[in-house]
């Protein structure tokens, strides 16, 4: 059973089609990376999975279960951790507060059980030492980190990457994809947005070329080097430059 | 100045007296208009077209229309149908619900000044919309209307004297009461003014001290 089927999904803003039909699927432990140009359906995409943003149309099964069409959504996104730009982490609560408050209040574990489970994917991010800070006491870096073992704490099937580095400073990029290329060991099922074409080389096991809301080619990292259809090396020849 | 506090010496039984009625005005208003705040805040900002227009329809006419006019609604006009309140009934009602419209207005201010992304970041981790804002807007909301709250909070007390033109015998009520008696005006008067500046003082300070012991680190 395929771990993500996403098939023929469309979304619009009144007239203006921002995802024009994409379908794909992924197998357990494999990671995804999706690049293309700003701007083209990415991001809407990915919230698209665990409707955060509610799909038009299309189906989406997360192994083997429709996630579209549920009157519950929660239950589907329990299962489906999300790591976001912008890190979102709860500005009120501690870092291990940030990470077992899901466990706690959406998974009613016991609190030392809970605790424990934070603790141990804090530990994993690396950020074990920084159990007491609160979120606007930490460097970007460490933030994204949290935002990852907050996710994990949810024990998910799948993880979803929004761009995790596209708001940090270069020199704390580093420590987040360290951290994401771990988890890509364990197995972890990952769809990765990013702009990062060097850490998708590295990371992942198949590379999907989106552009004005279609998936334009994929393939393995091959197509980065590559590319057969001609937008992916105008796209790949622009980044080059922009380096 | 030996005469006004002989003054306030002789009136200040009543004035305790007054202040109790005063005191179980302000906060009983405040706890109840702070729990009509709350329903009505997230009706307005999370809840579907027809709360929301019901609890904006409630804000709207309740600041724009006295609280005096209010008070004697609920005290004169309610028994000509059949409803009978107590002074202090009607004063507690009229006072919750006025303190519930203008707390709803701050709250929701807060509400709104949260980032999306907070409520995207719940939902992302399996919580419905309702655990959303129980577990993260409400309490970050909370915390940011705090000084709102204290300027509230200095409001109604001061509010609660009009309560003494339907005779419930607050803090107002026994200046009066005494003054008509000693036709000591100015000194009575003075002191009963220097009583409400007080609490409101002791009040604002307390406040700023919450304040900072929840303040979110680093915000």
């Amino acid at each position: 059973m395929k771990t993500l089927e996403v098939k023929n999904l469309k979304k619009r803003y009144g007239d203006n089609e921002i995802i024009k039909g994409i379908s794909f699927e992924m197998e357990k432990g494999e990671t995804i990376v999706v690049i293309g140009p700003s701007g083209t359906g990415k991001s809407t995409m990915l919230m698209c999975i665990n409707r955060l943003i509610e799909p038009d149309e299309g189906k989406i099964f997360l192994n083997g279960e429709e996630i579209t069409g549920s009157k519950h959504p929660e239950i589907f996104r329990q299962k489906i951790g999300m790591v976001f730009q912008e890190f979102n982490l709860f500005n009120h609560l501690t870092v291990l507060d940030n990470v077992r408050i899901g466990p706690i209040k959406v998974k009613k574990l016991p609190r030392e059980i809970a605790t424990k489970v934070a603790i141990e994917n804090l530990k994993k991010v690396g950020l074990e030492s920084r159990i007491n800070a609160y979120p606007a006491q930490l460097s970007g870096g460490q933030k994204q980190r949290v935002g990852i073992a907050r996710a994990l704490a949810m024990e998910p099937q799948l993880m979803l990457f929004d761009e995790p580095t596209s708001a940090l400073d270069p020199e704390l990029v580093g420590e987040v994809l360290e951290v994401i290329k771990k988890l890509a060991r364990e197995g972890m099922t990952m769809l990765i947005v990013t702009h990062e074409l060097g850490f998708a080389r590295d990371v992942a096991d198949r590379i999907i070329f989106m552009e004005n809301g279609e998936i334009i080619e994929q393939g393995s990292s091959e197509i980065l080097v590559n590319p057969s259809k001609e937008r992916t090396k105008q796209f790949l020849a622009k980044f080059k430059e922009g380096r | 100045m030996i005469k006004f506090i002989n003054v306030f010496i002789e009136a200040f039984p009543f004035f305790m007296n007054g202040l109790i009625f005063t005191a179980e005005l302000a906060l009983s208003s405040i706890s109840i208009g702070f729990v009509i705040g709350v329903f009505v805040a997230i009706s307005r900002t999370y809840g579907n077209k027809f709360s929301y227009s019901i609890s904006t329809v409630f804000v709207e006419s309740i600041r724009g229309t006295p609280l005096l006019v209010q008070l004697f609604i609920f005290y004169f006009a309610l028994p000509q149908i059949g409803i009978s309140l107590s002074p202090l009934m009607a004063a507690i009602i009229s006072f919750s619900i006025n303190s519930g419209a203008y707390q709803a207005e701050y709250i929701r201010g807060a509400i709104q000044s949260i980032d999306k992304g907070q409520m995207m970041a719940a939902l992302s981790i399996g919580m419905t919309k309702w655990e959303g804002i129980l577990n993260v807007i409400l309490p970050q909301s909370l915390i940011k209307v705090i000084p709102s709250w204290t300027n509230e909070f200095a409001y109604l007390i001061k509010y609660t004297s009009v309560a003494y033109l339907v005779g419930v015998p607050e803090l107002m009520a026994e200046g009066e009461f005494v003054a008509s008696r000693n036709f000591e005006f100015m000194d009575v008067f003075l002191g009963v003014a220097l009583i409400y500046l007080l609490i409101v003082m002791i009040l604002t300070w307390g406040m700023a001290r919450i304040e900072k012991m929840v303040r979110m680190p680093g915000v």
